[in-house]
């Protein structure tokens, strides 16, 4: 893979295959942690653990920056990076404020 | 990309960790909110740094757009209408991921400096083909899915019957083998990757609308759930095209909590996913009728009477169910509560798992009034202290309080449900004795302790909170 991130630049003096091998870890222990932390919430905060989680899943909007700003982008990257920008946006800011919303219900009497 | 790049990504994922572990406790969400919003806040400045002069252009309009439609949607909606909003939300998570992998496969696509561009090729390798393939056909899918579920929860006229097809399974089946085909299209012509990635998504965006449309009713917060869960896995294999471990983080976070949730909600009906996805209730198999069941047994009550019954009552627990969103019952539900509340009645809201279209839906409408936390009670904990409840009041819900799940030979077999049954006295407010999403009738309506209130839920309320005034 080409560019920017993190793991590309050592990317280029080790081998992929252990590139790959590190990013599959790092989504393994993910997947455990989440599992570790979400089956402690009580189902009364679903709907915001859902809302916010969901928020948290724009997180896409990283990958649409970068091909929406880059240097070398041609006209039709720059278009698809835009829809892309739009969407993970509304996901993002939408995501928290409602959740944010939703949780100030929660809390005034807790 | 540098050191502190990475560190800051990192904080981010960790400020994901920290917020959702705040989600647990209500005293604790707000802030875990917070601290997840500035982990992303963090992540989009850090990334803000590799945007160049006109780039910064075509970012700015992006932000602009998504933020203002995102500020505009968030505020205005109202609390019933939420599971519709995560379901919209949560489809343009998956659109992004579509386009972000589709952005990476055209060629040239590099962010990188002129000097590095003549180091390294432009065209992802057969991983980074294999990630846009997937972020494609699950971000899709994600898209199309919740869209559908959007209208179904808006209730547009088109989606209120479920759109069902002859062979409707096969064509699932053969709609898969297709996307599957296209994917590997993308992989194997490396050159041509942006041009076979549009039958890619145009299949798949078929297979979410295929897959979504005859799933509905009760059914709603186990597919809400998994597209959930979809959004974060697209987001992940996103995270594998570009090689960001925050997108990896981030997403399979979500991966695990919408898989979790969507185990959860189908433990609560007592059906595997499969069968949520791609069966149904076989109400056929019910062993009496509707009118074997009601003949001569249903005994109706007004406002007044129902009134009478709360004199002297200790403790009163209430059932919420959709029909209390449906009849947007729940500011009537509210003064009920105080109003007894002040005459020192222990009231208590039992919630099941599924009630509503998703999950945790009744407990967000009850929030909105005002109802405390600790009067949310969850059914496992309620269930063993029903015996001792003078009235129960049903509102709005049915198949969630049908005894018969607790025979073997139901369509219901083995659902938990709130034993409302063992009350003392059972006021089950309702339009009429159809039944619910299961198709089958419930003996709870004919029980010797059980009255029916025939009304719309929020007029019920409305109705019985005037008479309890004036009893006073």
């Amino acid at each position: 893979m080409h560019h920017c991130l993190m793991l590309a630049d050592t990317a280029i003096t080790t081998d992929s295959g252990a590139q790959l091998g590190l990013l599959l870890a790092i989504l393994m222990l993910a997947i455990f942690v989440g599992f570790e932390i979400i089956t402690k919430v009580p189902p009364t905060l679903h709907t915001p653990l859902m809302s916010g989680s969901n928020a948290i899943s724009g997180i896409t909007i990283v990958g649409a920056l970068l091909a929406a700003g880059a240097f070398e982008s041609g006209f039709l990257t720059r278009l698809f990076a835009l829809l892309a920008v739009i969407m993970a946006t509304i996901n993002v800011v939408g995501g928290y404020l409602v959740t944010h919303r939703m949780l100030g219900m929660f809390r005034k009497k807790g | 990309m540098n050191t502190w790049e990475i560190v800051a990504y990192l904080v981010a994922s960790f400020l994901f960790i920290t917020g959702i572990k705040g989600l647990t406790h209500p005293r604790t969400a707000v802030r875990g909110n917070l601290l997840s919003a500035l982990g992303m806040l963090i992540a989009v400045a850090v990334t803000a740094l590799h945007i160049t002069d006109i780039g910064w252009w075509w970012v700015i309009v992006g932000l602009l757009i998504g933020g203002v439609i995102g500020v505009v949607a968030a505020t205005r909606v109202q609390m019933t209408a939420m599971p519709q909003m995560v379901a919209i939300f949560n489809g343009f998570g998956g659109g992004a991921s579509i386009f972000v992998a589709w952005a990476e496969l055209i060629p040239n696509a590099s962010r990188i400096s002129p000097e590095q561009y003549e180091q390294i090729s432009h065209y992802p390798d057969t991983m980074g083909l294999i990630a846009a393939a997937l972020a494609g056909l699950i971000g899709a899918v994600t898209f199309s899915g919740s869209m559908i579920a959007y209208g179904k929860l808006q209730e547009f006229k088109i989606f209120w019957k479920p759109w069902v097809l002859p062979h409707h399974q096969l064509l699932n089946v053969g709609l898969f083998i297709a996307t599957v085909l296209a994917a590997l299209l993308v992989i194997a012509f490396p050159g041509g990757s942006a041009w076979w990635y549009l039958p890619l998504v145009l299949l798949a965006l078929t297979l979410g609308v295929t897959l979504t449309s005859p799933i509905g009713g009760a059914d709603m917060p186990v597919v809400i759930a998994l597209l959930n869960s979809y959004s974060g896995l697209a987001a992940a294999a996103t995270g594998f095209v570009i090689n960001n471990i925050v997108l990896i983080i981030a997403g399979s976070l979500v991966g695990a909590s919408g898989l979790i949730l969507t185990a959860i909600m189908c433990k609560a009906m007592n059906r595997s996913l499969v069968n949520v996805l791609f069966g149904k209730i076989d109400a056929s198999s019910a062993t009496a009728t509707a009118d074997e069941i009601y003949e001569g047994k249903i005994k109706s009550t007004s406002a007044e009477e129902v009134a009478m019954l709360m004199d002297g009552v200790q403790r009163v627990v209430i059932v919420p169910g959709y029909g209390m969103a449906v009849a947007q019952a729940q500011h009537a539900v509210r003064d009920l509560y105080q109003l007894l509340e002040d005459r020192e009645v222990n009231v208590e809201f039992a919630v099941h798992p599924v009630a509503g279209r998703m999950p945790g839906h009744m407990n967000v409408l009850l929030a909105e009034v005002d109802i405390p936390y600790e009067k949310l009670v969850e059914m496992d904990t309620i269930n063993p202290t029903l015996d001792t409840v003078d009235v129960a009041i049903v509102l709005g819900a049915n198949d969630v309080v049908n005894p018969d799940a607790r025979k073997d030979d139901s369509p219901i077999a083995g659902m938990p449900i709130i034993n409302v049954d063992q009350a003392r006295t059972v006021v089950v407010i309702k339009r009429s004795l159809s039944p619910g999403f299961a198709g089958i009738p419930n003996p709870l309506f004919a029980n010797d302790n059980t009255l029916m209130y025939f009304a719309d839920g929020k007029k019920a309320i409305d109705d019985l909170n005037t008479a309890v005034k004036e009893n006073s």
